[in-house]
């Protein structure tokens, strides 16, 4: 029997992590993702997996990459000053296509800020965080136990699209303790990269005939002795600046997440298509922005929920149908109106768009969310 | 061809190399230490970072790992942890070894984790057209030391040594009979092995410092070259300028996959 437990945002990350069998961590402690550090030195070199503590968050990504490059499933946790240290090589990871998961429990920047405190600053910093053409997937969990399944989820999108995840919690969740439990006999789903078919002198690692735009991948050791560059490659992995090649490859590299966001895109929703005004709230805020809608409604105003879990690749066409001919939309976050700027792009420009904001580490309570929609009825 | 060319090497040239330049020289010795040591290219894994040397990697018929800048040691911890038996080499420029990537150098050297890692020092950042780095000797010239270099320089072997590496030597590109026979010996060593090899870059450090030429900038590099025998009874002005060659130290200590093996034997063996 599973038994109900108390568990941390944090601990239930480093749990959900070993459920999808990640058996590689290396990090460097930083407040507030460190207890996920503690708990991976803690199980790993129990179920023989690996623990390092790295010299800095660099180093961590460095690790993380080449322990993926021989097959296993390998992932870190930082917060803000140490995510913008891991930027280059994530860049790295998503132009070599190998899988990884990065943890990011934000709190709020730049620079050290308030590391105790809560924060959605990071956002837009997944999204585009390293330099050029890159497309990202990251999730936003709001809850402990969605915490714990979407973490399996973060990896499985990592071996399936072969690309660097970032998983963005907050300190909120991550220092939130909540009731844990698994449903009876529960056995994660769990997908692993497609590895190659073709014999050892034809394989290509950065094909671009698969119709998901999703090569194979042969692990270091498999026999397939190739090349990994940063470099623009061709689909053998050497080095090209030829322009059609370049293009090719960035192109697929984009468009394989970007044209399956439908695959990816994950949302809940709340009378969100029985609603004049729409909330919009991700993370930890869409705790508060759930019983705000719960409470509006319960005074009669028709107002509606719609918390996105997968933040990115966006979903244009999901949002803005989701946003068609409503009254008003409310998009609530722990920054200056970061994803706010992306529902912007896609909400009529008739529709009012209501940004509530707050950056002082605080958190955006039912009553900011209630006094915003009710600004806009 | 010779067979370790033809065992060692991926069919890919012309590299990318000026002529003149050491990194083919230390490419082919390194193909030489294979050979003699008789590894299975299925066995090895090379990894490097940014720079004319660590192109290295997309040259030679292994799984190769061509990372970013300064940081392919700590990929190299990656692989090696999770591959024990993959013989693993590194390859680093002076640049990528000692400026941007010096903190994970010294820590790879703390961890003393076994691998080979191969420092291709040419007193210059080459692959950036010239400018100092860390190993520039000072009063020397490159394109941001205009006036001549104010910098002190490392001494990566002694950084190497005093950091926790249990195999340090220092060959260069002129003595390649020793290169081969310093990188075999690093591999062999069970630990955390580190190879200096005083190299050439006749275009962008050469030229810059009145060495003018391939064959003048080899041999500068032989007549101040000293074996470390010779170098030991020699006293501090007759070696100045001067860096002695050979195996500069070797100790044995724990091995860090090895201690990292039983931590977990221990905690699965439940005693
Ligand atoms: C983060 C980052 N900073 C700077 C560079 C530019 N860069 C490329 S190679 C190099 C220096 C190479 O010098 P060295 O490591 O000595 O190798 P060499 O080319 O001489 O073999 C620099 C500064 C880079 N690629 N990445």
């Amino acid at each position: 029997m599973n038994k109900v437990r108390l568990v941390q945002g944090n601990e239930a990350c480093a749990m959900g992590a070993i459920a999808a069998g990640s058996t590689f961590y290396a990090g460097y402690p930083i407040t507030p993702s460190t207890e996920i550090a503690e708990y991976m030195a803690r199980e790993l070199p129990k179920i023989g997996g690996i623990f390092l503590q790295m010299e800095d968050e660099i180093a961590s990504m460095g690790a993380i990459i080449g322990a993926s490059c021989t097959g296993v499933k390998a992932f870190t946790a930082t917060s803000g000053p140490g995510f913008s240290l891991m930027q280059e090589l994530i860049g790295y990871a998503a132009m070599t296509e190998i899988p990884c998961v990065i943890v990011d429990v934000q709190r709020p920047g730049p620079s050290t800020a308030l590391p105790t405190l809560s924060s959605q600053g990071d956002v837009q910093q997944a999204r585009w965080g390293c330099h050029g053409f890159h497309s990202i997937i990251a999730i936003a969990p709001s809850s402990i136990m969605e915490i714990y399944y979407q973490i399996i989820n973060a990896f499985n999108l990592a071996e399936k699209y072969r690309t660097p995840v970032i998983f963005l919690m907050d300190e909120e969740i991550g220092h939130l303790r909540e009731r844990f439990e698994l449903p009876e006999d529960y056995q994660p789903e769990i997908i692993n990269r497609k590895k190659p078919e073709s014999d050892l002198e034809v394989y290509l690692p950065y094909i671009n005939d698969e119709s998901n735009g999703v090569p194979p991948m042969a692990n270091f050791g498999d026999g397939y002795r190739y090349h990994i560059s940063g470099l623009t490659h061709n689909e053998k992995g050497f080095y090209s600046s030829v322009p059609s090649v370049v293009d090719t490859e960035i192109r697929r590299m984009v468009g394989k997440i970007e044209d399956n966001v439908d695959d990816i895109a994950q949302f809940e929703e709340a009378y969100a298509d029985d609603c004049d005004i729409l909330v919009i709230a991700y993370g930890s805020v869409a705790r508060s922005a759930q019983q705000a809608v719960e409470e509006m409604r319960a005074e009669g105003i028709s107002v509606g929920l719609l918390r996105p879990i997968v933040l990115w690749p966006f979903a244009t066409d999901y949002f803005t149908k989701a946003c068609m001919g409503k009254k008003a939309v409310v998009v609530a976050e722990m920054n200056l109106g970061q994803y706010a700027r992306e529902i912007r792009r896609i909400v009529h420009t008739d529709t009012p768009l209501k940004s509530l904001t707050r950056v002082d580490g605080e958190f955006i309570y039912p009553i900011d969310v209630i006094n915003a929609v009710k600004e806009v009825l | 061809m010779k067979a370790c060319y033809e065992k060692y090497f991926r069919d890919n040239l012309p590299h990318i190399f000026c002529p003149g330049c050491g990194n083919g020289i230390v490419m082919g010795a390194w193909a030489r230490a294979m050979d003699e040591m008789g590894l299975e290219n299925n066995d090895c894994v090379a990894i490097s970072g940014i720079g004319c040397s660590s192109r290295i990697t997309t040259y030679i018929d292994l799984y190769t790992l061509h990372t970013a800048h300064g940081r392919a040691l700590p990929f190299a911890i990656g692989v090696k942890m999770c591959k024990p038996d993959m013989h693993v080499f590194v390859f680093s420029g002076d640049g990528d070894c000692a400026a941007i990537g010096g903190n994970h150098f010294i820590h790879a050297c703390r961890r003393n984790i076994d691998m080979t890692l191969i420092v291709i020092n040419n007193s210059i950042y080459g692959m950036t057209g010239g400018q100092y780095s860390p190993l520039t000797p000072t009063g020397h010239f490159a394109t941001t030391a205009p006036y001549g270099n104010i910098d002190p320089a490392f001494d990566i072997c002694k950084i190497a040594e005093a950091s926790g590496a249990t195999f340090v030597a220092r060959g260069d590109i002129y003595n390649i009979r020793q290169m081969i026979d310093l990188i075999k010996e690093g591999h062999n060593h069970k630990g955390f092995s580190v190879i200096e090899v005083v190299s050439s870059c006749p275009i962008s450090y050469g030229r810059r410092n009145k060495i003018n030429g391939a064959p003048a900038l080899l041999r500068y590099i032989k007549d101040h070259s000293v074996p470390v025998a010779n170098a030991a009874k020699m006293s501090a002005e007759e070696m100045k300028g001067k860096w002695p060659v050979g195996v500069l130290y070797k100790t044995e200590a724990k091995e860090y996959v090895e201690a990292y093996q039983e931590l977990v034997a221990r905690l699965q063996g439940g005693s």
